[in-house]
């Protein structure tokens, strides 16, 4: 029992960490360059993917061995439009105003490699519960990573986070942090961040590997 | 005892002109125009100057501390960055935002690239560019040049705090009872209020309460002893001023109701100063000399296009920018014909000039790592095997 749970919690952590999708596998670039203005909008955007993630993953692992091979894209295309459907309803049904900002992105959760990728990589060959904690990972990964520059962008572009002020009327707003360059910029540096400290843990490890 | 031997390899004579010595030429021959600037402006124009050759000072020591980025702290490159950046810049922009420029030439503009000599755009301009997008109105705000007090007190939108608004600076030219008209530059006031500057203001930069850079003639001046001295390649501005003012001139003399004359389109703004010293930047102009005129005539004919017929005032910036971007393709189409190779193949349904794409020595930056042809195109017919891969470059 002790084994299989550490098993789901690393699982679980694979998507958040190591094969994070924004930050290592620079997958589903439009939404995360898109969407980020503000940190509402990023946190719902993610919220939205990780939820249809989730369950099309539990759906398609479920259905793995009754489905044939050869059109077995068009069945997950099928199973994610449905739950993108379901998730286009309930935002549209608890904001109408968020709705609007995200606009087609929502939609296009149908066509995002992230999903496709996880139905077809792993979900497809794994039983339901390893496929839908692995998807919940990866959902929070994704989450994590639009987070991350919608929260940026919003403090420079507007002075708020969460549509709280920060810095009171005075604020001088970075207005090219909300323009989609801004978008590029800070990816960038998260990226550039990232990329640092990977390369200062393997110079720590490849260290304490001399000193042993 | 027996005198060590260095194997290395080529280029094994070295010139007496290193890195280091032309850019600090280059950086003697900005300061007069820093200490007009300085004279025109006061203080918060020296403070400008200081902090944002600073920020970039001390963001190229990080970059190169962490040997991410080539060449040392010592080469003044940083520093004329810096100068630059803060010359087109206006005196009045708050500091803090001056900081955020210098960071962002240095960090996105060079370091990102791979440090001095790699960069693809000027510096100086991605950092202004940068902020040009940020802050559009702090940068769209000038100050006329001479305000009296100008060396005891502050432009009031200098000091603003970080991250905060600059204070208005309307209500700082009432209270020294000049009209806010006077805060327009030249350039602004022929696009929206159709005023043109007198000729003699526009050269010297004397005339009090004109929100104008340093004096053109300063900075040819300067432009002259670095040609003199080979520090620079005079082909560049020429080619700019030449185009600029050529398309100018036609424009002109097709309605000179509508279009300013020549005169004032060149010595307006900063033309002077990106066709003298941005867009001679050796890292990012073309080394061809048939590729510097096409490069200089590109800025100049941009230039006016953007003056003319966009909604900014200005677009030395961009123009210069954009040929940044072309440098490597114009190069490319300018090679010149190497030793050899006759002229008369390039006549008749050959293609003229390039050849020779896969000379190491002979290519552009971007095509150092050019992979040479597949052998199958060699066989029986090495002419036109060597010639193949630039038809349809």
């Amino acid at each position: 029992m002790n084994v299989t749970t550490t098993r789901g919690w690393d699982e679980f952590m694979e998507g958040i960490w190591k094969q994070n999708p924004t930050f290592v596998m620079i997958l589903g670039m439009c939404p995360t360059l898109a969407v980020t203005v503000s940190a509402v909008n990023a946190l719902s955007m993610g919220i939205s993917t990780a939820l249809v993630l989730i369950a099309s993953c539990g759906l398609v692992s479920m259905m793995r061995n009754v489905t044939p091979k050869e059109v077995r894209i068009a069945v997950y295309i099928v199973i994610i439009a449905t739950f993108v459907t379901a998730v286009d309803y309930a935002i549209q049904a608890i904001s109408l105003a968020l709705y609007d900002a995200l606009g087609a992105f929502i939609q296009l959760i149908v066509v995002n490699c992230i999903i496709l990728g996880r139905a077809e990589a792993h979900a497809a060959k794994n039983p339901p519960i390893p496929a839908m904690v692995n998807a919940a990972g990866m959902g929070a990964g994704f989450t994590i990573g639009l987070l991350s520059l919608g929260v940026v962008r919003e403090i420079l572009g507007a002075g708020t986070l969460f549509g709280v002020s920060l810095f009171g009327a005075s604020f001088q707003p970075w207005v090219i942090m909300v323009l989609p360059p801004g978008g590029f910029f800070v990816l960038g540096s998260w990226l550039l961040f990232f990329a640092w400290l990977e390369r200062r843990k393997q110079r720590k490890l490849a260290e304490t590997a001399e000193n042993v | 005892m027996s005198a060590s031997i260095e194997i290395r390899s080529a280029p094994h004579v070295a010139s007496p002109r290193t890195v280091e010595k032309i850019m600090r030429h280059v950086v003697w021959s900005l300061l007069p125009i820093c200490a007009f600037f300085v004279a025109q402006y006061g203080i918060s124009a020296l403070a400008s100057i200081a902090v944002i050759t600073g920020a970039c000072l001390l963001t190229e020591r990080v970059f190169v501390r962490t040997g991410t980025q080539a060449g040392s702290l010592n080469d003044y490159s940083a520093v004329i960055t810096g100068l630059l950046l803060a010359l087109t810049l206006p005196p009045g922009f708050p500091l803090w935002m001056g900081a955020v420029a210098g960071f962002v030439a240095i960090a996105l503009g060079k370091a990102l690239f791979g440090g001095i000599g790699f960069n693809v755009f000027n510096p100086a301009l991605v950092g202004r560019a940068f902020v040009q997008a940020a802050f559009p109105t702090a940068i769209a705000t000038y100050t006329p040049s001479f305000v009296a007090g100008r060396f005891s007190e502050f432009i009031p939108s200098s000091l603003a705090w970080p991250f905060m608004l600059p204070p208005d600076t309307a209500t700082w030219l009432q209270s020294k009872h000049l009209d806010a008209l006077a805060g327009a530059t030249p350039l602004a006031k022929w696009k929206f209020d159709g005023v043109m500057a007198g000729a003699g203001e526009l050269l010297t930069s004397l005339s009090g309460n004109m929100a104008v850079g340093p004096s053109p003639l300063l900075i040819l001046l300067c432009g002259i002893y670095l040609a003199a001295r080979r520090y620079m390649d005079w082909r560049i501005p020429a080619a700019i001023l030449g185009s600029a003012g050529l398309t100018a001139w036609i424009l002109f003399g097709l309605d000179p109701v509508r279009y300013p004359n020549p005169f004032f389109m060149l010595f307006s703004g900063g033309l002077i100063l990106g066709a003298v010293y941005m867009a001679t930047d050796m890292a990012t102009s073309p080394v061809t000399p048939k590729g510097m005129w096409v490069y200089g005539a590109l800025i100049g004919l941009l230039t006016v296009v953007i003056r003319y017929y966009s909604g900014l005032p200005e677009g030395v910036m961009y123009a210069i920018l954009i040929a940044n971007a072309a440098s490597p393709l114009i190069e490319r189409i300018t090679q010149p014909t190497p030793f050899g190779k006759s002229a008369m193949a390039g006549m008749g349904r050959r293609r003229k000039g390039a050849t020779y794409p896969l000379n190491p020595g002979y290519i552009s930056r971007e095509d150092a790592s050019a992979v040479t042809p597949k052998k199958r195109f060699l066989p029986n017919k090495p002419h036109k095997a060597a010639d193949k891969p630039v038809k349809k470059p």
